[in-house]
């Protein structure tokens, strides 16, 4: 069929054209990188200025998502939206200050394990609260329709509330961290964390507020994306990874460099899936035939097919080549 | 003011603290000097409860020793590290309103003081921190310091790596401070600004004070310039 070179069988038979295609992707990958800049935009403020790297952050974002399930059927979508990111920010706080502030008396090795930890404990908290399976948890029905058809391809007034939600989040983040005096003090942290207590900030609170925030934005991603992505006890464990390979690109510490490499992985998974480009000819030019059994595999290889490991791929060469990622300004 | 007894401190199994004890008193500018590596950057974190240290540290007459580092800088101690620790991404007026303890409290010093002292830096206000000059970045983390109003200001190697005209600078700016009434502990390597100004001078060998003095004294005492001075 012509206009759907490089497209999947399934969306070429729809009769969809490239372009449509391209838009879409562009609308779900910016869609999913903001939600994935919720999660990493928290993780890279806790470690440039703790200097923890929050194993369990992805956890936040599964509570995020429990808990607005539980409060939308009690009080509805938007009172969820509040309680449920604030619950986990008191918690996420709550460990920081009991928790974490103990365990860094013996040193980074022992907060990393203990994030670890913390990871599975609320893993099984909530399976023994919530179950195993699926939860639910559904998109509220006032926004449970076709916004608008653009190009032939419907777009949901939900995914369009998510993605303006989170672009608002991202304009308030910046605006608290650039225009307000708490925000200066939190970048002074990021750089010399004992010279701002020295000049007689409480540093120990202000570790405990960012642990917190960054706990809150991460299930303010759950609130928002539990609904379509899927609430499940191992949802953490899923994202947990890919939050990892963000700040890695992005650059420890960097918040431009989060909000870009969560864009960039967020296109390119939903782009390398829709289009599911195929290897064989580029395997061609090096003289691999399908004769042989890995020849074969290879050859029929497609990016659709290797969308899931193609964020962790270039997390590798990230590391080879460029080991401070895109922005950052310390190597990993 | 601020009384040291028997301080000590470790890194690990290394001993770099062994037993100081000094005094500093109102209004005095006071210079501890030593060659790099005796300890005495150590000596003033561990007043600032930025390092591990077993002893007493009183200011005022209140034991500070064991207290968090935000708590001993709202007794009014202030502390500019050798390093300079500026806010590279803060602008240099942002780093000096980081100083304030609390917004709007008023002190001694207020911004236009500061750059009145240093035009300088009200030229360069709206420029991050981190492309500032070696000079502008040691002035601006002494008034940054001021900013917080300390009643001692702490103020490590500040002529490190300066020009001759900027050492000249620092020390006038050392001089004006000790005017407002604010007490100085200066560390220093050299001889030359801390003996000009200083009301006693302290000389730090191996994690010990072998010399306590005035400047004449020290002057006249060539013994101890030569073993742990002079290079
Ligand atoms: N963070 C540290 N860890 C281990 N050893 C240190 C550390 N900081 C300083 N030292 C050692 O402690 C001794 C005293 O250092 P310092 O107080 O910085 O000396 P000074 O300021 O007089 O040059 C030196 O031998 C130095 O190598
Ligand atoms: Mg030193």
């Amino acid at each position: 069929m012509a206009g759907c070179v490089g497209l999947s069988a399934a969306l070429c038979q729809e009769g969809v054209s490239v372009v449509q295609v391209l838009l879409f992707s562009l609308f779900n990958g910016l869609l999913y990188g903001m939600l994935l800049f919720m999660l990493s935009s928290g993780l890279t403020l806790i470690f440039s200025m703790m200097g923890v790297l929050n194993f369990a952050h992805a956890s936040f974002f599964m509570l995020g998502a429990y808990f607005a399930y539980e409060i939308s059927r009690l009080i509805g979508f938007w009172p969820a939206l509040f309680f449920a990111p604030l619950g986990a920010a008191v918690i996420g706080a709550v460990i920081e200050r009991y928790g974490l502030r103990t365990v860094h008396k013996f040193g980074h090795v022992a907060e990393l394990l203990f994030t670890f930890g913390l990871a599975f404990v609320i893993e099984e908290l909530v399976q023994m609260i919530w179950g195993k399976t699926n939860k639910p948890y559904l998109i509220p029905s006032s926004m449970d329709f076709t916004l608008f058809t653009w190009q032939g391809l419907d777009y949901s007034a939900y995914r369009v509330f998510m993605l303006l939600t989170s672009v608002g989040i991202f304009v308030a983040l910046y605006w608290l961290l650039t225009r307000t005096r708490v925000g200066l003090i939190i970048q002074a942290a990021l750089s010399h964390p004992q010279m701002v207590g020295a000049l007689g900030h409480n540093v120990p609170r202000i570790f405990m507020y960012t642990f917190g925030f960054g706990c809150g934005l991460a299930a303010i991603g759950g609130v928002l994306g539990g609904n379509v992505l899927g609430t499940e006890p191992a949802m953490a464990i899923q994202l947990g990874p890919i939050v990892f390979v963000v700040i890695v690109i992005g650059g420890l510490g960097s918040l431009g460099g989060a909000l870009i490499a969560s864009i960039f992985i967020g296109i390119l998974t939903n782009a390398a899936v829709s289009y599911d480009v195929p290897f064989g000819p580029f395997f061609a030019l090096f003289g691999v035939s399908s004769a042989t059994d890995i020849g074969n595999d290879l050859v029929r290889m497609t990016s659709g097919s290797v969308s899931s490991v193609l964020p962790y791929l270039i997390m590798v060469l990230m590391l080879i080549l460029r080991p401070r990622g895109l922005f950052g300004n310390r190597d990993v | 003011m601020l009384n040291v007894t028997n301080l000590h401190a470790y890194y690990g199994k290394s001993h770099v603290l062994q037993g100081v004890s000094f005094a500093i008193g109102e209004g005095e500018i006071v210079s501890l000097l030593g060659r790099n590596g005796v300890g005495r950057s150590t000596t003033i974190k561990a007043i600032m409860g930025l390092v591990e240290h077993r002893g007493s540290v009183q200011f005022r007459g209140q034991e500070i020793s064991g207290l968090l580092t935000h708590e001993i800088a709202r007794k009014g101690l202030g502390y500019v590290p050798e390093n300079r620790d500026i806010f590279p991404t803060l602008t240099a007026r942002q780093n000096l309103l980081l100083g304030e303890k609390s917004v709007g409290k008023g002190g001694r010093w207020s911004v236009d003081d500061l750059y009145t002292l240093f035009p300088n830096l009200r030229e360069r206000a709206d420029v991050p921190g981190g492309v500032l000059s070696g000079g502008e970045q040691q002035m601006l983390t002494i008034c940054r310091t001021l900013m917080g109003d300390p009643d001692l200001i702490m103020i490590d190697e500040p002529t490190e790596g300066l020009a001759p005209m900027l050492v000249e600078q620092v020390s006038k700016l050392l001089e004006a401070i000790a005017r407002r009434g604010v007490s100085i502990l200066l560390v220093e390597q050299k001889l030359t600004i801390a003996l000009k100004i200083s009301k006693s001078v302290l000389v730090m060998g191996h994690g010990q004070l072998v010399f306590q003095g005035t400047p004449d004294q020290l002057l006249a005492n060539e013994q101890i310039r030569q073993e742990w001075l002079e290079v």
